[in-house]
């Protein structure tokens, strides 16, 4: 049997749920035996490929490129997975949809209110879209993992339930938020 | 209601197939926690008056086709009852989402984190994620009490606070202002709390909150909730000749 074509996919996070994802530690290389990853922060390979099974998104969408990215992957993926709570619902990414949804204002905060040197916002990167959105805001989810970040033994039970073909009921086995 | 005090009458009735008898009265969600069925709630709160405002205590009777919020519901004689079927359970879930989406409720920066009735709601009812849109409010907090905070984004307007205050500290500095999920509460006459003068500081408001909008500063959550405190206002409560 070919091995599933896996991918991990670090968008507005913190990278606490990759870190989470690693924690799996020994049970990491029996998962190993098991899938092919092709797309991660922690490979080096720049373009998101095409025909992948299922990909793990970390992190709310935050900026022009994340959207377009997160389209692309809905495309290329059977089964998209939000990992951690920023993806499910925005979270501490999302916080600054309180602010009048003013990125402006935001960035004033932060690059020049906040700053003590080069007081100006960066320019040569991706624009900030005006409302962090969660991933089902954007496109289709087929699955959640709730958590902030998703205990490393749950993304390691959701997975093994998946690669056997099953759909595991998360009814009280996770944290909600 | 003076006829608390009378002999009350005994009536029998199903709840989930289970046949239980029950003071006539008495509500179906009293009856189903006396009979050790579990029924979820969040405003709800024993010992001060009920209003059924959640929508997590619902139930269904046999012969009716609505629900029934079984906090405000009263038992009669051979009532079947059920608690838990999949209608109730997608209700329930649809209860909580709409809780959660009404206003930024964020548990990874909330002080009740791990202590709170909503989260663990959630967590019990499968809500994994949000099906609508999310409101990002942006009220602004009161630390100008000494002791308390009050963080409107994180209220779920169940009113335990404002109940709990009228009832049984019996000073109503508590209220609700405005209508619909642009409710919120407020002390005395819409007044920063540390300014409003009926306030006696007892902190059973805090207490009682199910989630972080009203907490005490610099204490964990958890150990400023409510966990004796449902006996204490009930010993209070038969005290007062009120029904």
């Amino acid at each position: 049997m070919a091995k599933v074509r896996l991918a991990t996919v670090w968008l507005s996070g913190c990278s606490g749920c990759h870190m989470s994802f690693l924690d799996q530690d020994e049970k990491l290389l029996e998962l190993a035996g098991k899938i092919e990853l092709v797309y991660s922060p922690i490979a080096d390979i720049k373009d998101f490929p095409e025909n992948v099974d299922i990909t793990l998104v970390e992190g709310a969408v935050g900026n022009e490129e994340q959207l377009e990215l997160l389209k692309k992957i809905r495309k290329n993926t059977k089964m998209l997975i939000a990992l951690g709570d920023c993806a499910v619902n925005g979270n501490v990414t999302a916080l600054r949809n309180s602010l009048n949804n003013s990125v402006e204002e935001v960035l004033e905060r932060a690059y020049v209110e906040n700053a003590t040197i080069k007081q100006n916002a960066p320019t040569n990167v991706p624009r900030l879209l005006k409302r962090v959105l969660a991933l089902n805001e954007v496109v289709k989810v087929d699955f959640y993992i709730p958590g902030c970040p998703p205990p490393a033994n749950l993304i390691n039970y959701v997975l093994n339930e998946l690669l056997e073909g099953r759909v595991p009921p998360l009814e009280g086995r996770f944290k909600y938020g | 209601m003076a006829e608390v005090w009378e002999a009350s009458k005994m009536i029998e009735l199903t709840i989930d197939g289970k046949k239980v008898t029950a003071k006539e009265g008495d509500t179906i969600l009293k009856v189903a926690r006396e009979n050790n069925i579990y029924i979820p709630a969040l405003c709800y709160l024993e010992g001060v008056s009920s209003f059924g405002g959640c929508r997590v205590c619902l139930v269904e009777i046999k012969g009716s086709p609505r629900v029934f919020a079984s906090c405000v519901t009263p038992v009669a004689e051979g009532m079947e009852i059920i608690t838990n079927s999949e209608r109730l359970k997608r209700y329930r879930k649809w209860a909580v989402e709409l809780l959660l989406s009404e206003r930024p409720h964020v548990c990874s920066v909330c002080v009740a984190n791990g202590s709170c009735e909503l989260q663990q709601l959630a967590t019990d009812l499968g809500v994994d994620h949000l099906r609508v849109e999310r409101e990002w409010t942006n009220y602004e907090l009161d630390l100008t009490h000494e002791r308390f905070a009050y963080d409107p984004n994180r209220c779920i307007l169940c009113t335990r606070c404002i109940r709990i205050c009228d009832e049984i500290e019996g000073v109503h500095t508590i209220d609700l202002m405005l209508r619909g999920k642009n409710s919120k509460v407020i002390f005395d006459l819409n007044d920063k709390w540390g300014f409003a003068e009926s306030c006696t500081s007892c902190g059973k408001c805090s207490a009682v909150c199910p989630v972080g909008a009203l907490y005490v500063k610099g204490k964990p959550h958890s150990e400023s909730k409510r966990k004796e405190l449902a006996s204490f206002v009930t010993s209070r409560r038969s005290e007062k000749t009120i029904g």
